[in-house]
């Protein structure tokens, strides 16, 4: 009988073994693998990295042609000295999968929909809204434009193939940290996901996520007060091209449809899908470029800071790459070849956001239920079925059908996120879904000499639209705002369109020469900060105002109107700058409505707080949050009557909105009464109201000591997966919302970097991040301190022989081929 | 004598496993029970010597390991499985974990031998 221990002892073996080798469900989510996970030799023991770990380095792999140098600098910046093209993009994907692998795939899985694959079913919504948006054939049709090209096909060709050869070298337990912990493997890359990448940042910029929400709000409150809550003007403007510049005869008119007040303007159509994820609003950028006819040594100052959501490993990759053609240092996507925001010799550029709205919504009619037939131009026209597989870790595959109409993919019908029992066919029109070669763009800048090689590189950049900034050596300053800008007539595309005539198209894209442009103004600056980039003189519609936020380029130009002898160091202050303009127009209105003999002690004592307020949202700060909180407590006062019967999602008018309104008709404006109340309220009600209902919250607040400006915002640099425990949390920072330091709760300036372009040039930079994606790796945040403090890194842009001699120098990579 | 034998033999083996091959993490388990069918000892004692073996491979690996990564991962995995950032805690499960696997197998192996 001694076979019976053998068997009991033998099955809690290979039980136990089994439960050491499964994802556990606990809660909401999943284990990784405990015996696998922890073991020292295979698990994430394996991950974490020496402190003095050294990048000291001799490897022979084939691919390359010649041999590369690559110093990394104490950052952990690499400086890459290749002797061609190919061999330096081979490299740069190479190096951007040995720090960054996890990341740019789990970015570009993102964007394909293939989260559920990974992370298991409650991410289907997810996914199924990227592939019905047509992310993946926007990227295949990308890829095509980019392969089309043979400069761009070589240097994007040589990134994949450098980033699989880092990929193939890797040992099982070698992958990064994050696949160990959710329990999948990296698989090969390839240029699709390049394009992928690139087609996410098209997503995060130029996603117009209002439309649908807009025709709602029509819907709700009609057309008239529509425009009362979205007015057609922002008073505050101070536009990217100075008002008064005249702009010469459109090659391009557009013709209105004739059916536009009833069909549109005029129909109320209800949309009641809503997306499961929308592009930060806030997402935007500030940048400018100062004449040596203002800077102190006489040569060009350029400044950018995109403000982008703030997470690790950061969306940023700062490197210098170096072939006998051209030297060129910056930051990079990890996921696509080139310098994407950067300098070299003899000129620097930036990016802002140009906000213009290129993605619009159509309500499609359907034959019947199987979709393959639509009305348009007065027949049915077949519509191709696009089938999407998106996989689901532990569940059957779906298989997701998609119509694909002449404007482009249903996004929106009964099979998607309706709770109508009769939903709309929504089709979207999107500029991205072309294809169109971007990279070639950068790869154009990267190698630019001067002003005609700037314009060319940028000519034609399709999507997303940029404020492309730029200054030279040589003394040019420009702007201009570039994209594949589509001619509308006022208000196309604002709200969802009719499907079934050709007349609502989009007619034709704005000739570049005639997209907003600036060279060497008399004023001796360019900025832009993502407000309108014209007044109402230009002769195409922009967009609706209201996409646009206007008080950063409002206070961006004031202050660079009155700086002279400028230097980097002025350059820094005022990239760094918590002045509040948005609380500087508001505070006159607010002091002078508020009824003080209606308040009590706390709230006096608030308000003296908000009037002693110097309008800076520094950290320490309590005139920041108190002004804060009772702005937003009004905006609530305002409009939460009018809005909170509505049953499906509306859109909240822009703070702009409000004060402009306060300030110039608010006798008139009837959004002010509370509607649920028998009495007719004044401004004087509500704003003193208001700063009632703030103290509550604010009386929390103090009690719980956060009151302090940084404090209350609570800024993190959060992990792509959320966890706390990888992310950088409680950093104390100032700035926020309409503030020129952008840094709001999850967002703000993911880089920041100053150019002086002397003969010699000087820069300075800065991410809230670090070099290495790896959070076992002292290199992964190491950057946020010196972020958040506002300070800058020298730049070390300095050719090989001097690599081989800096101090700054601390690694040396020899790749060889072999 | 037989029970440091088992110990020494399991955690080398153990090691160079890991270290040599690329088969699958859990293969230190049929390290424990080659040597428990090898070296005959009592299955509690059998059980006791892979536990010990790989328990303090394991703890030592990756305290090697953690020391000089200044516990910077350690912290981390620590508060994400939970374990309130307790990293020496993390060390121990680790080795409680490893141990634990070669010490039920070691017992298989040393019933498997009584059954010959």
């Amino acid at each position: 009988m001694r076979i019976i221990p053998f068997f009991i002892s033998a099955i809690l073996t290979t039980g136990l073994i089994i439960a050491l080798n499964s994802q556990l469900s606990i809660g909401n989510s999943k284990t990784p693998r405990l015996g696998y996970f922890l073991s020292p030799q295979y698990g994430f023991w394996q991950n974490a990295e020496p402190a003095n770990v050294s990048f000291n380095d001799d490897i022979k792999m084939p691919g390359i042609s010649q041999q590369v140098d690559v110093y990394f600098d104490d950052r952990l910046v690499p400086h890459i000295y290749a002797e061609n093209d190919a061999d330096a993009y081979f490299i740069q994907g190479y190096i951007h999968a040995k720090f960054r692998l996890w990341q740019m795939e789990f970015q570009t899985n993102v964007v394909s929909g293939r989260l559920s694959e990974i992370l298991g079913e409650e991410r289907i919504n997810t996914d199924k809204y990227f592939r019905r948006l047509g992310l993946v054939y926007a990227a295949e049709n990308s890829v095509k434009a980019m392969e089309a090209n043979p400069e761009t096909k070589a240097a994007a060709d040589a990134y994949t193939a450098g980033v699989n050869t880092y990929i193939n070298s890797l040992e099982p337990q070698q992958i990064p940290f994050e696949y160990k912990l959710l329990d999948y493997k990296p698989e090969a890359w390839t240029n699709l996901k390049s394009a992928l990448f690139l087609k996410l940042m098209s997503w995060d910029l130029s996603g117009a996520p209002e439309d649908l929400t807009y025709t709602n709000t029509k819907a709700y409150f009609g057309y008239e007060d529509f425009l009362q809550l979205f007015p057609l003007k922002q008073d505050s403007l101070d536009p990217i091209i100075p008002k008064g510049t005249v702009f010469e005869k459109p090659e391009i008119t557009v013709t209105k449809p004739t059916t536009l007040d009833s069909l549109y303007l005029g129909k109320n159509n209800i949309i009641s899908n809503q997306p499961p994820l929308k592009p930060n609003k806030n997402n935007g950028s500030n940048n400018w470029a100062v004449a040596g006819s203002k800077t102190k040594s006489g040569k060009p100052i350029l400044c950018n800071d995109p403000h982008l959501g703030l997470n690790l490993p950061s969306l940023w990759f700062e490197m210098q790459i170096t072939t006998p053609e051209y030297s060129t240092y910056g930051t990079t996507f990890p996921g696509a070849p080139t310098i994407i925001i950067g300098f070299n010799d003899s000129c620097a550029w930036g990016v802002t956001n140009a906000g213009r709205d290129v993605k619009d919504y159509y309500a499609m009619q359907f034959k019947d239920s199987t979709m393959q037939e639509y009305w348009f131009d007065g027949k049915w026209q077949p519509a191709n079925i696009r089938t999407e597989i998106i996989k689901v870790k532990g569940k059957p595959s779906i298989e997701e059908k998609i119509a694909m109409t002449i404007f482009g993919p249903v996004m929106y019908d009964k099979s998607y996120l309706s709770d109508s029992a009769k939903p709309e066919n929504i089709a979207v029109r999107w500029k991205a879904h072309d294809g169109s070669n971007e990279l070639r763009t950068f790869y154009k800048l990267n190698r630019m000499k001067g002003y005609v090689d700037y314009v060319d590189a940028i000519s034609t950049f399709e999507c997303p639209g940029q404020n492309f900034v730029f200054a030279a050596h040589n003394g040019d300053i420009a702007i201009r705002q570039q994209g594949a800008f589509i001619a509308k007539w006022e208000q196309q595309g604002d709200f969802v369109m009719p499907g079934t005539d050709s007349s609502y198209m989009w007619q034709s894209v704005i000739p570049a020469k005639e997209n907003p442009q600036m060279l060497n103004p008399e004023r001796g600056f360019v900025s832009s900060a993502n407000q309108q980039a014209v007044d109402a003189t230009y002769p195409y519609y922009l967009g609706k105002p209201n996409l646009f936020p206007p008080y950063r380029g409002l206070i961006i130009n004031r202050k660079l109107a009155a700086m002279n002898n400028i230097t980097p160091q002025d350059m820094q202050m005022l990239q760094t700058d918590n002045y509040n303009v948005f609380a500087e127009i508001c505070k006159p209105s607010l002091l002078k409505y508020i009824n003080k003999s209606a308040l009590n002690e706390t709230e006096k004592k608030y308000l003296q707080t908000f009037i002693n307020w110097n309008l800076r949202n520094d950290i320490h700060e309590q005139g920041a949050t108190i002004f804060k909180i009772w702005w937003d407590s009004l905006e609530t006062a305002v409009w939460a009557d009018e809005y909170a019967k509505a049953s499906v999602k509306l859109s909240f008018p822009e703070p702009s909105t409000l004060i402009e309104k306060i300030i110039n008709d608010s006798s008139t404006y009837k959004f002010i009464d509370n509607i649920n109340t028998p009495n007719k309220e004044t401004l004087e009600d509500v704003i003193t109201l208001a700063l009632k209902n703030a103290t509550k919250e604010l009386e929390m607040l103090e009690q719980k000591e956060m009151l302090e400006w940084a404090k209350y915002k609570d800024t993190k640099v959060q992990h792509l997966t959320k966890l706390p425990a990888l992310s950088t949390l409680h950093i104390p920072i100032g700035g926020g919302k309409h503030i020129i330091n952008a840094t709001t709760s999850v967002h703000g300036p993911s880089w920041r970097m100053i150019v002086h372009l002397t003969d010699k040039i000087e820069a300075y930079g800065v991410y809230p991040g670090g070099q290495s994606g790896n959070p076992g790796s002292k290199y992964y945040n190491n950057f946020i301190n010196q972020w958040a403090e506002g300070k800058y890194y020298d730049l070390i842009f300095i050719k090989k022989q001097e690599a081989r001699k800096d101090s700054r120098m601390k690694w040396h990579t020899v790749f060889i081929n072999g | 004598m037989k029970f440091f034998t088992a110990i020494i033999l399991t955690a080398l083996l153990t090691y160079a496993i890991g270290l040599f091959t690329n088969l699958p993490w859990y293969s230190f388990v049929f390290c424990a029970l080659i040597i428990a069918i090898a070296v005959h000892q009592k299955p509690w004692k059998a059980f006791l010597s892979a536990f010990i073996a790989v328990f303090i491979l394991w703890i030592v690996l990756a305290a090697i390991i953690d020391n000089a990564n200044e516990h910077l991962l350690s912290k981390k995995v620590a508060e994400i499985l939970p374990l309130n950032g307790n990293y020496t805690l993390l060390i121990i499960v680790t080795g409680f974990i490893g141990g634990l696997a070669a010490g039920m197998s070691a017992l298989t192996g040393s019933f498997l031998r009584k059954i010959k």
